[in-house]
């Protein structure tokens, strides 16, 4: 085992992190506000409180917490064969990254354009397929929400619902064979005279970004639902009764309502879209380029772990600091989106 | 003079449902008209009709004259205000009250101009752009007034906007809607089931029971000459004794009820052996000795209001009776277990036929 600035990081911002909650416990109950309340164990008793603290504990630290420094730490390490770790060429390199911008761990005279191209194409697919997303999902949503009866709206959501018991790799590739040169759609198509020869859906992406779509369509729709459901219908009859046409009540009253279940959902299909990779491996064209699958060649086709750990992390950080930006420019709080 | 609404026997009905029967009226331009009835009696209903949430099954509905029929509540001349008030609460205050402005085109300085005259109005001057959860319950209320003011329409729709206030604030509120009402001079129509809102601020009072309009009249009209058993017991306190009638002559008539033959006003000339229910009202019952009056009852306790005494009797059959009191016959009220006798004048009570009367 070495020791390094690394494993320091790891084991000891944790420790940190939950002193400082331990803190904040504490400055709580000092409150005066809370003075006479009684406390969260003596009201539920020392088995529920412990349970809590240690499931979630456990939780944090070492499904999330530790991982994902590990991975940190490994980003910026360079790869060597065991017996070297810990030993002197064991030290802290931008080399991985440098890799992802030069296409070379030494050189910075060419670009690496591949790698580049396809972490650019992703943001901005994932950013357009958010988008369809949210088309495809208001009006089904607003539906849901302020149409529908009782039991059409139970059916809806079965239906809705029911297609996603379907493990994702399996729903991919049923989007391959609907996709296929000799699948429904071409079939139909072909049938219906509009074509005369099959289209190609696969290597023109089409098949792709569909695949991509209805992946995480669910996220959007039940943000959405669940943020249309709380508008009062009141409000839409009162703008009706003032005179606004249709398109009016849904851009200035019932979107504006929805704005923070628009951004959660957006922000858990950007995210998921552009980690996703089950879609891009199964539903992929020969030339498509997707971030993903770049990523799992470093771990699996280059045995590169400290690279694909790097490469990762410019996605992860890429979206997340991409969402809050987004955030920052509609006005909205993390904390609004959670609710 | 054309009518500001007119309704040519409108009928509503929701599958096998009557919310609306028959009803036909006209209400006059700048006349404060209520619509007076229990919940459940289909008056939110007929305001829904008028403003276009709601078409009727059967009938016509007739705004300034022109038929609504295929007219959607977006381009009639009538504007709601709801009993939630449902003003938006992603909008200020400003924004709220020129919404109906800016979905019509007008320019945004045009448009704050006119926010701020009606911020006048509603006196809340310069409070536009505060958000709409920083208002008080009347200021809310008085914004809702204006939102509703600013697209200018020819009816204002009231639906029961009143009772989400405190009784105090309610009151005041009449005075200043009836004024809101006088300065701008448009037809108000006001949904209401409190008879106080329905008789201090209309001009004319429509009382609807079980989707039936019973009666339409003044205040004054309603209270001392109802034409129906409903409209008789639902305004105003009242005493309700049941029989036949037995001997009819005149203006005039006898019921046989349990405490004996009484005799009334026969407002809707009643042939002896049909069913009649007597009213007589609390203020029209006096307290004298036992034995002397029509009835004989005893005292079981009395509740003091001020200006005001109720007593509270039961006759000798078990039903309850109420006598109101006032001035210095108060004092002399005798103390509960007391037997007394009550008198009345025969044309200040009632007989009305009792046929449709279901809420005894």
């Amino acid at each position: 085992m070495h020791s390094s600035i690394g494993q320091v990081v790891i084991y000891v911002i944790p420790a940190m992190v939950l002193a400082w909650f331990g803190w904040l416990a504490w400055r709580d109950r000092r409150d005066p506000a809370n003075a006479g309340r009684q406390g969260f164990v003596a009201r539920n008793g020392w088995p529920v409180a412990g349970f809590l603290v240690i499931a979630v504990g456990f939780w944090t630290i070492f499904m999330i917490v530790l991982p994902l420094f590990s991975m940190i730490d490994l980003s910026f390490r360079p790869k060597l064969p065991p017996p070297q770790w810990g030993g002197p060429k064991d030290f802290y390199t931008l080399d991985n990254y440098r890799y992802f911008l030069f296409g070379s761990t030494t050189s910075t005279a060419a670009w690496n354009v591949t790698h580049l191209t396809a972490f650019a194409l992703t943001i901005l697919t994932s950013i357009a397929i958010t988008a369809l997303d949210f088309v495809i999902c208001y009006p089904i949503a607003y539906y849901m929400a302020k149409v529908a009866r009782p039991n059409r709206l139970r059916l809806m959501m079965l239906m809705l619902i029911a297609p996603y018991w379907v493990n994702e790799i399996l729903r991919a590739f049923a989007f391959r064979i609907l996709f296929s040169s000799q699948g429904i759609i071409n079939n139909v198509l072909m049938a219906s005279g509009l074509i005369d020869q099959p289209v190609d859906f696969l290597a023109a992406d089409v098949a792709l970004y569909a695949g991509l779509a209805y992946a995480y369509l669910l996220m959007m729709m039940f943000a959405l639902y669940n943020a249309l459901d709380t508008l009062d219908g009141n409000l839409i009859e009162a703008a009706r009764d003032l005179g606004a046409p249709w398109w009016h009540i849904h851009a200035f009253i019932a979107i504006p309502h929805a704005k923070p279940g628009i951004a959660s959902g957006s922000t858990l299909v950007f995210m998921l879209t552009a980690g996703s990779l089950a879609a891009p491996l199964v539903l992929g064209g020969p030339r498509s380029l997707w971030f993903t699958p770049i990523v799992y060649d470093r771990f699996y086709q280059a045995f590169n772990w400290q690279q694909g750990a790097a490469y990762a992390l410019i996605l992860l950080v890429a979206c997340v600091v991409f969402v809050l930006g987004v955030l920052r420019l509609f006005k909205l709080g993390l904390a609004e989106i959670a609710r | 003079m054309t009518s500001a609404v007119a309704l040519d026997h409108v009928s509503i009905r929701f599958g096998s449902f009557t919310a609306v029967d028959d009803a036909s009226l006209d209400i006059a331009p700048g006349e404060f008209f209520s619509f007076l009835g229990p919940s459940g009696c289909g008056k939110t209903t007929l305001l829904r009709t008028i403003s276009g949430f709601v078409e009727p099954s059967e009938g016509v509905v007739r705004i300034d004259g022109k038929d609504m029929r295929g007219i959607g509540s977006n381009q009639r001349p009538t504007a709601l205000i709801f009993q939630n008030l449902a003003l938006f609460p992603m909008m200020s205050v400003a924004e709220n009250i020129v919404y109906g402005l800016r979905v019509r085109g007008m320019g945004k300085s045009e448009r704050m101009k006119v926010a701020d005259r009606l911020l006048d109005l509603i006196a809340l001057p310069g409070q536009g752009n505060k958000r709409i959860d920083e208002l008080s319950g009347g200021q809310k209320q008085r914004v809702a007034i204006a939102r509703a003011l600013a697209v200018e329409p020819k009816v204002l729709l009231l639906d029961e906007p009143l009772s989400a206030l405190d009784l105090k604030l309610r009151q005041h509120m009449r005075s200043e809607l009836k004024e809101i009402q006088r300065r701008v001079g448009i037809t108000f129509i006001y949904i209401t089931h409190d008879q106080g809102e329905a008789l201090t601020m209309s001009d004319r009072i429509a009382v609807m029971d079980r989707g039936v309009i019973q009666q339409i009249g003044d205040g004054r009209t309603l209270y001392n000459h109802p034409r129906t058993a409903f409209v008789a017991s639902f305004v105003g306190e009242t005493n309700i004794l049941a029989g036949k009638v037995a001997t009819a002559e005149g203006e005039l008539a006898e019921v046989a009820t349990a405490h004996g033959p009484l005799s009334g006003a026969n407002a809707r000339k009643l042939m002896s052996g049909s069913d009649a229910m007597l009213f007589i009202r609390p203020e029209s019952l006096r307290l004298t000795a036992p034995g002397a009056g029509a009835i004989r009852g005893t005292i079981v306790g009395s509740a003091f209001e001020g200006h005001v005494t109720h007593v509270s009797l039961v006759a000798a059959d078990g039903s309850k009776l109420t006598v109101s009191v006032n001035g210095e016959a108060a004092r002399l009220v005798p103390e509960p277990g007391a037997e007394v006798g009550l008198v009345y004048r025969p044309e200040e009570a009632i007989i009305l036929p009792s046929e449709g009367y279901a809420h005894a």
